[in-house]
């Protein structure tokens, strides 16, 4: 009971910090009210990834999405230019610090307030690609009527970190290409599952960074669990990045009883070129996480091997249900 | 004979009207009504865009149709009533959705009817006799009052389900009527359905149906039983529901499925499935098999697997969606695997041994050193990574040792895995060995003294260690001995391993072949020498060793007992 309540007034404080935040965005290109059409909105924020918006524009778009809502955080790479010639890009801008708005889910609680109630909102970063079971075939406005019919308001997808063969092919990618024919590899089975009991999450943990990275401190590896589909409403807000919300219900997207629920993945293309390059700056600019701790680590090492002979090359969603990774639940 | 359809419609307009047109197409008279709550504008859209099929095209008074509800009934009786007047032709009534999708050429369904003469397609099952109904009520729906919404009001609801309970209420139904529920969608000759709504006593008995609790699947599926003895009870709509009973929905990549079902209607479609609509709205074309028999089993296996994987999921994983309460004591692992204590100190050489004896048996099968042990995970093979992205590192499988063990066993299905384990070894998995009951465990009690009097440290540290490790080895098999335990167990001490090695392991391997094992020359025993001397110090030293057993000789070592030979 109390509990609850703490959970509620952590939730009315983080939406008060929302609004405070929104001040700070400044509306660079389309309509600063809803898009009048329903399906499924994309909610981003980035900086500097004109690398990968392109493709990440276009896979959302092959997937049904037709309205973006995205905040250019300072970029100097021209992607924030290109993101507002977009005709369904809603583009904010900001130059305020990352870190200071909770690694930007100040914003995006926000935008997702303002632009995403009522609708079904997929909040994801430039460099993760949704993929659901029969993604193949069915759209995701699919997924999102099926959720609404299974009086469902939320989806998991994990993270699955993706690496490529050899550390250096990664410096072959060009703009606008498919990032998963250099970044096609992943572990099929190496992570570590507990469940937070507060805000009742799924705690995952795991992967080539965990074992690449983190050997010797595996409590600090980043976590993978993440709530990036839902149905957003005036009370929904997002915790911890989108690895977990508030109210709590809409974390429990697993089965307690041994059935499996409906859950795809984050197709993770963080180790992208120049992802050495970035971990350094990144964590000069100590904006992330943990005073990007994470990055310390990425730096000290280096895009380490991270490909061995049990990797799992990706071949499509049937591939990850097959492992494990992801279930269709009840959707058939 | 023509075949009238009355179809409800309550979203989708655009996919309603597509399939409107195709019905029409084919020559079939229609009834249409549209949900009262789909606004005016689009309504007023919808039925102008199809003002030019007015010949043969009626709309019908448009109810609020809540789902469970009896405007529903209401709303398709005066439809049919509606069709019954208008067109004199149909003699054969059919009630559609907007999304169902006819899966044959309406000419084939035309000619099955006419194969099936005064012949009314209606499931409708006996409440008593049939407990098909997800989500609790079967026979209440008929015996209590339902004046609240199920979506809208669910506690009042509930709580007026359970009072009714407490205060035994039970209405009675009116005469002459048995209580039969099946699917909504139906296909009834004029005659029955004009009896149905001309039925003497209709005031009292929908007076009656008003208050059950989803009138849609029973009013006319009990009427129907009253007014005609022709009944095949069965629907020609494809339809089947989830495990909490919502209709499963239809998506493109469900054409080949659809297609080989042979049903002449499946319900419901996803309005944006594009591939469904173009493949089976094409222009009606003769009729290619007329006499062919609808087999909705198809479809309806295919949804059953997905509710199995919902409701039970598949054993021994762990994943996002898949946490189970640790309560229900669900196996950890997916599949059968073997663990192996003292074994590999009694015997030299065990794991390539195992590893030959198994792959001669034929059975794919990984032998690893001490899995668990604390300065790596010792993998088959020495590799430092293993099946999934598993790692070797100590710290990494200590972060979560039931996960480890479980992803290790689900990685490699299909594969037997074995390892040894001991009380050197990390221990935070010693009690889910016991538990699992996939664990086929063979343990030699005290073997650890084997290494550990050899070791080349000072006799009081030596000491200290066997304290530590025996210690350790009676929780453990304190834990394999308990009622708790699943697993399959054989524990021998060390001295009644020694009496009969040859047994000892040839019961350890058929334990884990499942069956009988081909005998085979044994593995060398390892170096005792020395150690009934080192139980005896360890006993002067006020150690007295408890899990060895009695063992005051040991086997000679291999190059002596060559020697005597």
């Amino acid at each position: 009971m109390l509990d609850a309540y703490r959970l509620r007034l952590q939730r009315r404080r983080l939406q008060l910090r929302a609004r405070r935040k929104a001040r700070e965005l400044r509306l660079v290109s389309g309509r600063d009210a809803p898009a009048p059409a329903g399906g499924v909105t994309v909610f981003t924020v980035f900086r500097n990834e004109y690398l990968r918006l392109p493709h990440f524009l276009d896979y959302y778009r092959a997937l049904g999405v037709r309205h973006f809502v995205m905040v250019d955080n300072a970029s100097t790479d021209g992607g924030g230019d290109w993101a507002a010639r977009q005709p369904d890009v809603t583009l904010y801008a900001t130059g305020a610090s990352y870190r200071a708005a909770r690694c930007g889910m100040d914003w995006m609680n926000a935008l997702l307030r303002r632009h995403g109630c009522g609708r079904w909102c997929l909040t994801v970063d430039p460099d993760e690609l949704l993929v659901f079971p029969f993604c193949d075939s069915r759209p995701l406005p699919a997924l999102a009527d099926w959720l609404d019919a299974s009086d469902l308001r939320s989806f998991a997808a994990m993270l699955l970190d993706l690496y490529p063969r050899n550390p250096e092919d990664v410096a072959a990618y060009r703009r606008g290409e498919d990032p998963l024919r250099i970044l096609s590899w992943f572990d099929g089975g190496n992570y570590v599952l507990q469940r937070n009991p507060g805000h009742k999450n799924p705690w995952i943990q795991g992967g080539p960074r965990a074992r690449a990275y983190f050997a010797a401190e595996p409590w600090c590896a980043p976590a993978l669990n993440k709530v990036p589909l839902v149905r957003w409403s005036r009370r929904s807000v997002y915790v911890s990045a989108t690895h977990m919300m508030l109210p709590r219900g809409l974390n429990q997207t697993y089965d307690r009883d041994g059935g499996e629920t409906a859950c795809g993945v984050l197709l993770h293309t963080k180790m992208l070129a120049s992802f050495t390059a970035k971990a350094g700056e990144e964590r000069a600019r100590r904006q992330h996480f943990a005073g990007g701790r994470e990055y310390g680590a990425y730096a000290a090492i280096g895009l380490a091997p991270l490909w061995g002979s049990w990797s799992e090359r990706y071949a499509g969603w049937r591939q990850l249900e097959g492992l494990g990774l992801i279930s269709r639940g009840h959707w058939a | 004979m023509s075949l009238g359809i009355v179809m409800l419609v309550h979203s989708a307009l655009d996919r309603a009207e597509q399939v409107i047109r195709h019905w029409y197409a084919a020559g079939c008279p229609l009834v249409v009504h549209v949900d009262a709550a789909v606004p005016e504008a689009d309504y007023r859209a919808f039925a102008g865009s199809l003002a030019d099929l007015r010949d043969r095209l009626v709309f019908a008074p448009r109810f609020r149709c809540e789902w469970g509800s009896w405007e529903l009934v209401a709303a398709t009786q005066a439809a049919a009533a509606l069709m019954l007047d208008r067109f004199e032709e149909a003699d054969r009534v059919f009630l559609a959705s907007g999304s169902c999708l006819p899966l044959r050429p309406v000419a084939e369904l035309r000619a099955y009817l006419e194969a099936h003469p005064e012949t009314n397609f209606i499931e409708s099952a006996t409440v008593r006799d049939v407990t098909w109904t997800r989500g609790g009520l079967g026979e209440e729906r008929f015996t209590l009052r339902f004046p609240f919404s199920w979506k809208r009001q669910r506690r009042l609801f509930d709580a007026h389900v359970a009072l009714q309970r407490r205060l035994g209420v039970r209405r009675r139904m009116p005469a002459g009527l048995v209580p039969h529920m099946g699917s909504q969608w139906w296909c009834l000759t004029r005659q029955t359905l004009q009896r149905i709504l001309n039925d003497p006593d209709r005031a009292a008995i929908d007076r009656y149906f008003r208050q059950v609790w989803i009138p849609d699947e029973s009013y006319f599926q009990t009427m129907a039983r009253r007014w005609s003895d022709r009944i095949e009870s069965r629907s020609l709509t494809a339809s089947t529901f989830d495990f909490l009973g919502r209709p499963h929905i239809l998506y493109d990549d469900h054409l080949p499925l659809l297609r080989r079902s042979g049903c002449f209607v499946a319900r419901k479609a996803w309005p944006g499935a594009e591939r469904l609509y173009e493949a089976f709205l094409q222009a009606d074309s003769a009729p290619a098999e007329p006499l062919r028999l609808p087999d909705p089993g198809r479809i309806e296996r295919v949804f059953a697997r997905a509710a199995e994987q919902r409701l039970r999921g598949r054993a021994g994983l762990i994943m996002q969606g898949r946490l189970p309460a640790p309560h229900l004591n669900l196996p950890l692992t997916a599949a059968p695997y073997s663990v192996f204590e003292g074994v590999a100190e009694v015997f030299d050489g065990f794991a390539p041994w195992l590893a030959r004896q198994l792959a001669e048996a034929g059975q794919g099968a990984a032998v690893h050193g001490h899995l668990f042990a604390p300065e790596r995970a010792e993998f088959a093979g020495g590799a430092t990574g293993y099946a999934g992205g598993l790692s070797d590192s100590a710290t990494l499988r200590d972060y979560h040792a039931q996960m480890f063990l479980s992803n290790l066993i689900w990685n490699t299905r299909g594969q037997r895995q074995c390892f040894s384990f001991g009380p050197r070894d990390t221990q935070a998995i010693h009690w889910d060995l016991a538990k699992d009951p996939n664990a086929v465990i063979s343990v030699i009690s005290g073997a650890w003294m084997i290494p550990l009097h050899r070791a080349p440290m000072p006799f009081a540290r030596r000491r200290a260690e066997a304290a530590r490790l025996q210690r350790i080895e009676a929780e453990h098999l304190a834990a394999l001995r308990s009622p708790w335990a699943r697993a399959r167990v054989r524990i021998w001490t060390l001295a009644e391993a020694l009496e009969a090695p040859e047994e000892r392991l040839q019961e350890a391997i058929e334990d884990t072949l499942g069956g009988p094992a081909p005998r085979r020359a044994l593995p060398a025993l390892a170096d005792m020498e020395g150690l009934p001397d080192f139980l005896q110090a360890l006993r002067n030293a006020g150690m007295h060793p408890q899990l060895t057993g009695e063992l005051r000789a040991v086997p000679a070592p291999p190059a002596r007992r060559a020697e005597r030979a």
